[in-house]
């Protein structure tokens, strides 16, 4: 019913095989359009999917958990890994993000990328990313998950150091994949320590049907031994999902792992907005989603690391955030900061009052941080794919060169306006009703993360402004200006701006409305911690209170960075040099990191080990090569070639032996 | 009758000169000839040690035929060799043989 699936894998894969070997041939607008109808018709798969999927007949109240394809790549003994494709709620949700945003990228590329060298490779990368990330979504066990999750990571590798002979590029690079891999050990370490201890890797311990219970047998899938792994020490799975979770933090940049991200914004802007704000960075958020059922039923003690790294990481990303004059390393800090919202959400979720796995009330977060996964990668990757049309106009990152372009830009101006009001939370803008729900999450769970969340809140709704008025209005670099007037993307680049805003302002007024006047229909009828049917109702206090403050900060935002100059920035800037120095460096994490691996784990570590590896280990070997080859040395003289000398020789030889048996 | 002994004396002298030749010629042809007398010194020996130690028996004859069928079948694989050798290099001399690898 659902075969039709494999291709939403097959084809990124075989357009990057395409492009990859015969990309270098063709022209650019071929290997652009087979790069694009590929995804364009994965696109329409999904969507296919997605519609059969949600209007398909529900059991007992919740969508079933299908499994189209699996097959067993590598068995080992009781274990096994599976290659296979698993449909869930979840897993569809993410589909339709993945292809709706990386289609818009690859329409957009067309105009961002126009003409520059390796536009072939570059889409090449672009549908192995696809490929790997749907892949990621769609596996049915943890192992499969692992081997897609390193695939992304590579390309995502490949694509930040896309522009290679640029110095920062590659160093970019090559920060992103060792920050990620080294998480990625815990991650590793995690999946292999859940395997030994519950002789499975599937995930179908993760059945939406509330009447399933967890590793009892109850469909065909279910092979994992859970009780034995409760039987080996309560300690077992959290600590396996914990480690699991510093994979995903690694990958969804958590603090203090975070370091990657800001620097990654050095690839192409179209690349940021696909993989570093929308769909691979939240791999981390889908990777606790995935493993819910055992966090909250297993470790929900332990969801409260993820709590208080999310808490953490969202202040600090978006105290960062406030100070930065890169406008895509803003950006890249706000996503930092709406991810950790995201992690909060999951890690509020309380075991459920009433005796069964899954309560949708007390799980709220769960759908709260899915929602948001969605609306935020819309209007994320708006709000980047409009950076690229700025910086494609001014040739910069920097702020100081735009300022006043709303007469230049009134395409990307309107779009990027429409996705700061999204991710400040205002009204019928989607990040309104997603932040909601995530905030009565937290008040839920307790009123001091919840107070600390709608701050935090309030932050991101000021520093998205202080971004928009900085771009759009402020002081206009005439200078700079009158040298290169600034103009209006292309259409290629314009249209993705609209349709992602589309999906943002539909989707916002729709839920805002159904939010507060009880409608069903909305994001709460699709996905949720149980898969029932739960209809989103908003607190009016708290969405009353969240909106006021997000207002207020907008309000101070605009008082101070409208203007044509900015006297209290100014003044706040005389005043506490020493913080916004402390800011603008991102509070010295890069310094705390070099110092750690290069003072710390470089001298004290490696190095002996380096020397133990060359002299010792070494030096063994060598003594020994040392020795054939003087052995080898000495006896060659014998091997002289000369018949009548070996004749001598044997026959001194054959008169000895014989002389020695006579004497015997 | 001829005393055996004397067969015994005629066989080791035919295989001295034989080990004697083979050390010292440098003509492989020659060298092939002192293997041949070495090989008929033994089989001297065993024609006249079947004579002496089991008479009437014909075992030590055959293995003396024997040795002569392998002796004509291993100088047949000399020659070719040797008409080889000569054949590259030009020369019959054990001397010139101390590289075969090329």
């Amino acid at each position: 019913m659902y075969s039709y699936t494999i291709f939403i894998m097959l084809l990124p894969l075989l357009s990057f095989i395409v492009l990859g070997l015969a990309g270098m041939k063709m022209q650019h607008k071929t290997a652009g359009l087979i790069g694009t109808c590929s995804l364009g018709i994965v696109t329409i798969l999904s969507y296919t999917t997605a519609f059969q999927y949600f209007t398909a007949d529900r059991v007992n109240g919740a969508f079933q958990t299908i499994v189209p394809y699996n097959y067993t790549w590598l068995p080992l003994g009781n274990l096994h890994f599976d290659m296979g494709i698993l449909l869930d709620p979840i897993s569809v949700m993410m589909l339709i993000v993945i292809s709706t945003v990386s289609l818009m990228v690859h329409i957009y590329s067309f105009g961002y990328m126009h003409g520059e060298k390796g536009f072939q490779r570059y889409y090449a990368f672009l549908s192995l990313f696809s490929m790997s990330m749907l892949g990621l979504v769609l596996a049915t066990n943890i192992f499969q998950m692992y081997m897609f999750w390193e695939l992304v990571g590579v390309s995502s590798y490949l694509l930040i150091g896309f522009y290679y002979p640029l110095k920062p590029a590659i160093a970019a690079s090559k920060k992103a994949f060792i920050v990620t891999r080294f998480a990625d050990m815990f991650f590793l370490i995690g999946i292999l320590m859940f395997g030994y201890y519950t002789d499975s890797f599937s995930f179908t311990f993760a059945g939406h049907g509330a009447e399933v219970v967890m590793g009892e047998g109850t469909t065909p899938f279910i092979q994992g031994n859970i009780a034995r792994a409760l039987a080996a020490g309560g300690f077992i799975i959290p600590t396996a999902l914990v480690l699991m979770f510093i994979g995903g933090a690694g990958k969804s940049a958590m603090f203090p792992l975070h370091i990657w991200l800001p620097d990654a914004m050095e690839g192409p802007t179209p690349v940021s907005a696909l993989i570093h704000a929308a769909t691979m960075v939240v791999a981390g958020v889908f990777q606790i989603a995935r493993m819910f059922p055992l966090w909250i039923h297993f470790a929900p003690h332990a969801l409260s690391v993820v709590v208080w790294v999310g808490v953490f990481t969202a202040f600090y990303a978006a105290a960062v955030a406030c100070a930065q004059s890169d406008i895509k390393r803003v950006l890249a800090f706000s996503t930092i900061s709406q991810i950790a919202f995201m992690m909060v959400a999951l890690g509020v979720c309380l075991p459920s009052h009433n005796g069964a796995i899954y309560d949708d009330h007390a799980q709220l977060g769960y759908m709260a941080s899915m929602f948001h996964l969605f609306t935020h990668a819309m209007f994320k990757a708006c709000l980047f794919l409009g950076a690229g049309c700025i910086i494609h106009a001014v040739h910069s990152n920097e702020m100081a060169f735009m300022g006043g372009l709303r007469k230049y830009m009134p395409v990307t101006h309107i779009t990027f306006l429409i996705s700061c009001l999204a991710i400040a939370g205002i009204p019928f803008f989607s990040g309104f009703s997603s932040k909601d729900e995530i905030i009565s999450a937290c008040f839920q769970y307790s009123p001091t993360v919840g107070w600390i969340m709608t701050g935090i809140a309030a932050m991101t709704a000021f520093y998205m402004f202080r971004l928009y008025y900085g771009i759009f209005w402020g002081t206009e670099n005439k200078e700079a200006h009158e040298h290169h007037t600034p103009h209006e993307a292309p259409l290629t680049m314009t249209i993705p701006l609209i349709v992602l805003c589309v999906i943002t302002m539909v989707v916002g007024i729709y839920s805002t409305i159904a939010g507060f006047a009880g409608w069903g229909g909305s994001f709460g009828q699709f996905v949720t911690a149980s898969g029932q049917n739960y209809t989103i109702h908003f607190d009016v206090a708290i969405a009353a209170t969240s909106t006021v403050i997000a207002i207020l900060s907008i309000c101070l935002a605009t008082y101070i960075y409208k203007g044509e100059s900015q006297p209290i920035a100014d003044r706040l800037y005389k005043q506490f040099p020493k913080l916004h120095r402390a800011a603008y460096k991102r509070f010295y994490q890069d310094e705390i990191w070099q110092w750690v691996t290069h003072r710390v784990i470089f001298r004290c570590i490696s190095t002996p080990i380096a020397w133990f590896d060359r002299h010792i280990v070494d030096g063994t070997f060598n003594f020994l090569a040392w020795g054939a080859n003087e052995a080898g040395e000495s006896i060659r003289p014998w091997q002289s070639g000369d018949v009548r000398q070996y004749a001598v020789w044997f026959l001194t030889g054959t008169v000895a032996l014989t002389l020695i048996l006579l004497s015997i | 009758m001829v005393p055996v002994q004397y067969y015994f004396i005629l066989s080791a002298l035919l295989f001295f000169i034989g080990v004697y030749g083979f050390i010292s010629r440098r003509n492989l042809i020659a060298m092939l000839i002192s293997v041949e007398l070495i090989l008929n010194a033994v089989e001297i020996n065993f024609a006249a040690f079947n004579r002496l130690l089991f008479p009437g028996q014909l075992e030590g004859f055959f293995m003396s035929l024997f040795g002569i069928g392998v002796a004509a079948a291993e100088t047949a694989v000399a020659i070719a060799i040797i008409i080889n050798v000569y054949r590259n290099f030009n020369s019959d001399s054990v001397d010139s043989i101390q590289n075969m690898k090329r």
